[in-house]
């Protein structure tokens, strides 16, 4: 079993400096996630809830407070913390397994065991026989599953999903929902998903927290005691799913009024 | 296995109409009597001239010494041209200091590079493939510049995740993103640098052999025939070049498909 990480973010503030004006993107954020957990993360645009992923892998700096991965504070990006973006940002240029293998780069794994690895990752995410192929030569949905694949081949403590369902079709976005779990399952690694997906986070999440705008805070966190795999018509599940949208101040009467229209 | 005619583009006939009417009017019109052969020379003339041309081994050294300037000054002021790209296209500091300075000189015609090369490095082959070179180097160098600009900061943050060292990041990310700009810049640098070839030949003339230089000379003898032959073959030379570049061009980019 591979190691999964502790993460905890204490007290974390994160400004913006546009033009002279100071904007407050993220306020007092304070989360502890415990290892091979699956957390989901939601709410409507502009809550910051993007830039909290972007702090966590490293890619922003800047910030007050404290992100500590098992206990040590983060710096810039490491091998150990795994990113899926929205858009599956393949190197066009490069097939399948060379993709899958740029995560492998700088790990210190010899020549064979990476190969491995890289093969284990693509049959994982239901791509074999497709090593070769060149991403134009891919679907959206297999796209994102490649980008799976990188995030995970290096064995990262934790993966970090920013909306990386988005842009998918319904059908390919359950299927993939589905593989995704499965693949938490088996990995045992920190799991952490943003999403404006309401459903999409309590289908796939331990706890879902909500996250509300300007400036971004975490408004409540609701743990999801369900067993695995869920139904997403089960009463509870609609409950949490309404009691989610509720606070985000859609109502039943409301989302049936909009669904109408 | 495909056999070479499928590898071969499908040529439609009817494109050599033109070209085969035209030879033929040309040889009525000069074995009428009409106009003066030593100006108008016959189609036959130019292909005897080039025959005995071929066979008198002074073919063999005008196009291997022409190749070898054209390939010289190619490789060198390609290699300048996508060092230059890069450096302007990744740091901010060369650009801003070197950049308008190279903006505006990209502005002053090769050819105006001549008399400036020739009081430097004489006429010999030093100087015509420095001037060869700099035909190449500023179609090359503005290609992977634009290859560079173009690349999305959405790929240099998956290399930042990955960890890549800066010689990564160049290997990895930058080249094969910019590779269809510099890949095109190249077979436009590869034109250029032919044109630049005869240029040189042309402008500074030296003893010495070139297809450029029999021209010239053929010229300077009044033999019509011989500058013809000359021209064709520096246009086939020129049409084998271009071919060579899209085929590579086509080989190196197959990871972008057939969509674009």
């Amino acid at each position: 079993m591979p190691n999964a990480g502790t993460l905890t973010i204490n007290k974390l503030n994160k400004h913006y400096r546009v033009k002279d004006k100071n904007l407050h993107i993220l306020d007092n954020v304070s989360l502890s996630i415990r290892p091979g957990e699956f957390v989901s993360i939601v709410g409507s645009s502009g809550c910051g809830k993007s830039t909290l992923l972007r702090l966590i892998i490293g890619l922003e700096a800047d910030y007050q407070g404290d992100i500590l991965l098992d206990g040590k504070p983060i710096s810039g990006t490491s091998l150990d913390r795994g990113i899926v973006f929205q858009e599956h940002r393949l190197f066009p240029w490069l097939t399948v397994e060379q993709n899958v293998g740029l995560a492998l780069e700088n790990s210190t794994l010899p020549v064979e065991e990476k190969r491995r690895s890289i093969q284990e990752h693509i049959e994982l995410v239901g791509l074999r026989g497709f090593e070769k192929a060149y991403p134009h030569q891919l679907s959206g949905g297999m796209s994102q599953r490649v980008a799976i694949a990188r995030g995970l081949v290096n064995r990262p403590e934790i993966l970090l999903l920013d909306e990386p369902f988005g842009a998918l079709d319904a059908m390919t976005k359950y299927k993939l929902q589905n593989e995704l779990q499965h693949i938490w399952e088996t990995e045992g690694i920190t799991m952490i998903l943003v999403t404006h997906d309401v459903e999409e986070a309590i289908y796939l999440g331990d706890r879902v927290v909500i996250m509300e705008p300007r400036p971004g805070r975490i408004k409540r966190i609701l743990p999801v005691d369900l067993p695995r795999p869920r139904n997403r018509l089960d009463l509870e599940f609609v409950r949490l799913k309404e009691e989610i949208l509720g606070e985000f101040g859609i109502d039943h009467q409301a989302e049936a009024e909009v669904l109408a229209a | 296995m495909a056999s070479l005619k499928d590898k071969l583009p499908a040529i439609d006939p009817r494109g050599f109409v033109l070209p085969l009417l035209l030879i033929v009017v040309w040889q009525a019109v000069t074995s009428s009597g009409w106009v003066d052969t030593r100006i108008i020379v016959p189609p036959s003339a130019v292909l005897t001239a080039g025959w005995k041309w071929l066979n008198s081994g002074l073919a063999l050294e005008s196009i291997a010494a022409s190749l070898f300037r054209d390939a010289s000054g190619f490789v060198l002021g390609a290699a300048a041209g996508i060092t230059i790209g890069l450096l302007f296209g990744t740091s901010k500091l060369v650009n801003n200091v070197f950049g308008p300075t190279f903006h505006i000189l990209k502005h002053i015609s090769i050819f105006a590079w001549i008399p400036l090369l020739s009081a430097f490095f004489g006429r010999d082959d030093l100087a015509k493939i420095i001037f060869i070179a700099f035909a190449t180097l500023y179609p090359v160098a503005l290609a992977t510049l634009e290859g560079v600009r173009s690349i999305a900061r959405n790929q240099y943050e998956v290399a930042d995740v990955y960890g890549f060292t800066p010689r990564q990041a160049l290997f990895r990310l930058i080249l094969p993103a910019a590779s269809p700009q510099i890949i095109t810049g190249l077979h436009l640098g590869l034109i250029f640098a032919w044109l630049a070839t005869m240029g040189a030949e042309f402008l500074l003339a030296s003893t010495g052999e070139g297809l450029g230089m029999t021209v010239i000379r053929g010229r300077a003898a009044f033999r019509v025939d011989l500058i013809i032959f000359g021209m064709l073959i520096i246009g086939t030379f020129g049409m084998l070049l271009n071919e060579l570049a899209t085929r590579a061009e086509t080989r190196l980019l197959h990871w972008r498909g057939h969509a674009r």
